[in-house]
């Protein structure tokens, strides 16, 4: 059985996500990366909370990712947690994990904030995470940020709300949703389906 | 592409069972709030919310098991309401599978709550719910909103409509938005249970004045209700129970109605 570890913030609400990746298959516990991390497969960054608290609870757990990630082992983040992907945030201090060059700015114009609700996915560049989605397909976001790779080869779907944003990108075993894709329905669960089976690989 | 509006049925719960009429077909009186949950998820339900009426002591045992249930049985989002009086309230229900939590008459008579909430968990986890009621009798410092009934003004009522509050309705929306409110179900209270169509007017003074998503709800019995709301009256999300209840307008067909109207939804 392929084994993932949740990192918990501390904040919130983490059983649907984990609900959702036993449903794909997985052995999932949850936890601060500890012990559980060296047999894990895949590490989740879940999407609770705020960048600059979550960066802090990270502390010196980020090197340990970084190294993971250089291993072979597959990071999924999902909203903030693809937010703690990159350098920085706008929503407050602290360094990201920057696996990725870019940061994290605030959405922005004469919009409901946060962008709340069901939205579509436009995939730009093919990702094993997709397989079997389409164009359109609706997903569930809730965030008032989101990211801008400064490369733009790692962007692999873009969504629009007022402008067009970053919805996911994907670096070899990286890969980050600003969706939810253990609240977006059957859409979600393919895609976590998916991921189940990148991991595998 | 847009953001879709969002169709949400609500369900009251009462130990743990949902009692309002219901009527789907097996499903006996007092239904199960995990099954419910599925039966309209899978219907293409974009969202749930659950309101807990249980009066009791007991509550909170009883509220961690049923919201753990409906978190196992589904994958869209979905918030819990009733009785949530402090963060301990609300961290029970949240931990527990809550995507998000509704707080009412706690929020009225203690504002403060809704920045505490909002500061443990983040504004998009606080939904503030207010029952309105319109008054026709004009007094300083209400806004004044023109009506097929004249001019009135929208006061928020406490304890399920029970009690008149004398707080203008906008006025408490625009101060909950501050405080970090994330969201506002607007229930009108003069045409919830009338099946006679949503308060349109009220609907959209509130939408227009906030600049998070509003929830309407109360009154609605036609598909066409469902139109209405989310376009002149500048809703984000519709919510309904007794239409979805009795199964006179399942979900796919208030959903293929609004599709047909023009209206950006999720099918």
């Amino acid at each position: 059985m392929v084994k993932a570890v949740i990192f918990d913030y501390g904040v919130g609400n983490l059983l649907g996500l984990k609900c959702a990746l036993e449903r794909v298959g997985f052995d999932v516990s949850v936890g601060i990366l500890g012990q559980d991390l060296v047999q894990a497969d895949a590490i989740v960054l879940p999407g609770v909370g705020s960048f600059t608290f979550a960066v802090q609870k990270l502390g010196c757990v980020k090197e340990v990712i970084r190294t993971k990630v250089v291993e072979g082992v597959s990071l999924l983040g999902i909203c903030l947690g693809l937010q703690l992907f990159f350098e920085e945030s706008a929503e407050g201090p602290g360094d990201g994990l920057a696996l990725f060059e870019g940061k994290v700015v605030r959405l922005h114009g004469d919009l409901k904030i946060p962008h709340m609700g069901w939205n579509t996915l436009n995939l730009v560049k093919p990702c094993a995470l997709f397989d079997g989605i389409n164009r359109g397909d609706y997903v569930y976001f809730v965030h008032s940020l989101y990211p801008v790779p400064l490369d733009g080869s790692v962007v692999c779907a873009e969504t629009t709300y007022g402008a067009t944003f970053t919805s996911a990108v994907v670096d070899k075993n990286v890969y980050g949703l600003q969706f939810h894709p253990e609240k977006s329905g059957d859409v979600g669960l393919q895609i976590l389906q998916n991921f189940a089976k990148v991991v595998k690989r | 592409m847009a953001l879709a509006k969002r169709v949400i049925p609500c369900l009251d719960v009462d130990h743990g069972k949902v009692v309002k009429g219901i009527n789907f077909l097996q499903l006996k009186h007092a239904g199960d709030p995990a099954e419910m949950a599925k039966r309209y998820s899978d219907d293409g339900a974009d969202e749930l919310v659950f309101l807990d009426i249980t009066a009791s002591h007991e509550k909170r045992d009883i509220m961690r098991q049923y919201v753990e249930c409906v978190a196992k049985a589904i994958n869209i989002p979905f918030t819990v309401g009733g009785g949530i009086r402090n963060v301990s309230d609300a961290r029970n229900v949240l931990c527990s599978g809550a995507d998000k939590v509704s707080v009412n008459t706690a929020a009225v008579e203690n504002p403060k709550l809704i920045t505490e909430l909002s500061d443990v968990f983040g504004r998009q986890c606080i939904v503030v719910a207010i029952d309105v009621k319109r008054n026709l009798t004009l007094a300083e410092g209400k806004v004044t909103v023109q009506t097929e009934q004249g001019p009135v003004w929208f006061e928020v009522t406490t304890y399920g409509g029970r009690k008149n509050t004398g707080i203008d309705a906008i006025a408490w929306a625009l101060q909950a938005e501050k405080l970090g409110a994330g969201e506002f179900l607007v229930t009108s209270m003069d045409k919830d249970g009338t099946e006679s169509g949503f308060d349109i007017e009220l609907t959209r003074a509130i939408s227009e004045c906030v600049h998070v998503p509003v929830i309407a709800s109360g009154g609605a019995g036609l598909p066409e209700h469902f139109v209405n709301v989310l376009t002149t009256g500048k809703a984000d999300a519709a919510l309904a129970a007794s239409v979805f209840h009795y199964n006179k307008y399942p979900m796919p067909i208030v959903k293929n109605y609004l599709c047909k109207a023009g209206v950006t939804i999720r099918q």
